[in-house]
């Protein structure tokens, strides 16, 4: 779910917010200047990069990567870096 | 009618805190606000107020846990002067960032250096852009009377109040009040019922969390409304306490202001002594006046602009310097108010008072002697005048 920005008047006083467990609703992605690329071609499926990604990004289905939950990566490399290098499953590019 | 007696500035202050009997008042001492506390501890141990009483290590703690204890839900009150209201500073803009509605008994002192710990304005002045109400009073009376509503309008403008007096001056000085009865002041203030607060289980809130390029803008636009839409609370609680008390308080108090053409601005104590001058002055003819300011946060610079429109004298008098090398705050605020007017008065500015010097009748009619000098010769000879000092 995105936030839609509220106006003044719209929002609570006093930058409160009227409710629990609202963390959920916070997308952390948003701050990321380079972004991992997974192909699924060469992905061999090692894991590696799940073990290691700081912010669970890595979104695995029957301990198979299914991809990259781009509302939480932030962009750290970690994943690419990782990566056997015989496998180089994955690329970073330039956000934009 | 209430019960007359003799209080001095602090008693009387610590009068109204025991009759407001606040949920939590958190303090530290200073000099000269120190006896305000002292004495309200005194209620605290004779078991004749219900509040929790908490003595910190630094007026940068004592404010910091009555954001605490007003973000749980309590009435929340301290004290304070100089270097501490100075302390406290950091923690002024998070309680009215986080609209609590604080209550701060202020004794305006100077500030170091050089120490001193006599009157003047520049604690509360230094503060005038946190987001707190400010309403200065001339003496005990106005001091007491201003306390109890500053509880009111707290809490519902939902922005803290510092309500000042003048150190010594007013804080040491003894004077005959009009104490209201206990029942009364408690049926005025009524029961608080906050409209958030962080113990309520069902409801579940957050304070204090981040805000950042895109929603801290429209916050601080909130809070710039509540400052306004302050004014318009601030009349709504000084009339109805005019009609249960008998005592008048505006914005603003005019002081034979109708038909003047020479008038004084001024805050705190140094109203009383322009008065007696006014009357002076009045008796040989001159048509003299004095606007003293009451509320200087929001600052009501319509209705003083609407209110000084047709005086083209006009002295303001700072008790405190900005340090700007444009003089005080009030003649900066004042003249900027007066701006619009096509009749534009011609505005000067006096420096008084600072660290607790004397300001004598003498010294008033030397301000009225010289807007009489610059009618008559239609000069400005100093813009920015510095009244008592020694050259
Ligand atoms: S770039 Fe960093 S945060 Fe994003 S998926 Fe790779 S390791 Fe996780
Ligand atoms: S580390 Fe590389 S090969 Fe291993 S699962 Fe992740 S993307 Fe696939």
């Amino acid at each position: 779910m995105s936030l839609k920005t509220k106006g003044w008047r719209e929002l609570p006083i006093g930058g409160l917010i009227l409710e629990g467990g609202t963390s959920e609703m916070y997308k952390t992605g948003g701050w990321r200047s380079l972004k991992p690329i997974w192909s699924e071609e060469k992905c061999t499926h090692c894991l590696t990069c799940w073990i290691y990604c700081p912010d669970s990004a890595i979104l695995l289905s029957d301990e198979k990567v299914q991809g990259i939950n781009y509302d939480y990566c932030k962009g750290c490399g970690i994943c690419a870096k990782e990566c056997p290098t015989k496998v180089k499953a994955i690329e970073m590019v330039e956000e934009r | 009618m209430g019960k007359i007696s003799a209080k001095t500035g602090n008693e009387a202050m610590a009068e109204a805190m025991r009759q407001i009997n606040p949920d939590v008042v958190a303090a530290y001492p200073i000099t000269p606000a120190t006896e305000i506390v002292q004495i309200f501890a005194g209620f605290k141990s004779d078991g004749l107020v219900d509040t929790e009483f908490i003595a910190t290590e630094s007026e940068h703690s004592a404010l910091s846990a009555c954001i605490g204890s007003a973000a749980s839900g309590a009435r929340t009150m301290t004290a304070t002067a100089s270097q501490g209201l100075v302390l406290m500073q950091e923690m002024l803009y998070i309680a009215s960032g986080l609209r609590l509605p604080i209550v701060i008994a202020e004794v305006n002192r100077a500030l170091s250096s050089p120490i001193n710990i006599h009157c003047d304005h520049s604690d509360t002045m230094g503060a005038r852009d946190s987001g707190w109400i400010q309403i200065y009073s001339e003496n005990a009376q106005e001091a007491y009377d201003n306390l109890i509503q500053a509880v009111r309008i707290a809490e519902s403008a939902l922005l803290p109040v510092m309500v000042t007096i003048d150190g010594f001056i007013i804080s040491h000085g003894m004077e005959r009040i009009e104490i209201i009865p206990d029942e009364e002041v408690k049926g005025f203030i009524g029961e608080y019922r906050p409209r958030y607060t962080l113990l309520d289980e069902e409801r579940s809130i957050t304070m204090g969390a981040i805000d950042f390029t895109d929603y801290f803008f429209e916050h601080k636009r909130q809070q710039i409304e509540a400052m306004k839409e302050a004014k318009e609370k601030i009349i709504e609680v000084s009339k109805e306490f005019n009609s249960r008390f008998k005592r008048d308080y505006g914005l603003f108090e005019c002081y034979r202001l109708e038909d003047a053409r020479y008038a004084l601005v001024v805050l705190g104590s140094t109203g009383g002594t322009v008065k007696v001058v006014v009357d002076e002055l009045r008796e040989d003819g001159v048509k003299a006046g004095l606007l003293k300011v009451r509320v200087f946060r929001p600052f009501p610079w319509q209705e003083i602009k609407d209110t000084l429109a047709y005086i083209p004298f006009i002295a303001v008098m700072d008790r405190s310097d900005g340090l700007s090398s444009l003089g005080g705050p009030v003649f900066q605020e004042i003249r900027s108010a007066l701006y619009d007017i096509d009749s534009r008065p011609k505005v000067i500015n006096y420096i008084y008072g600072l660290g607790g010097r004397d300001t004598k009748l003498h010294h008033i009619k030397q301000v009225f002697q010289d807007l009489q000098g610059i009618d008559r010769t239609g000069r400005i000879d100093g813009l920015i005048n510095y009244l008592g000092v020694r050259e």
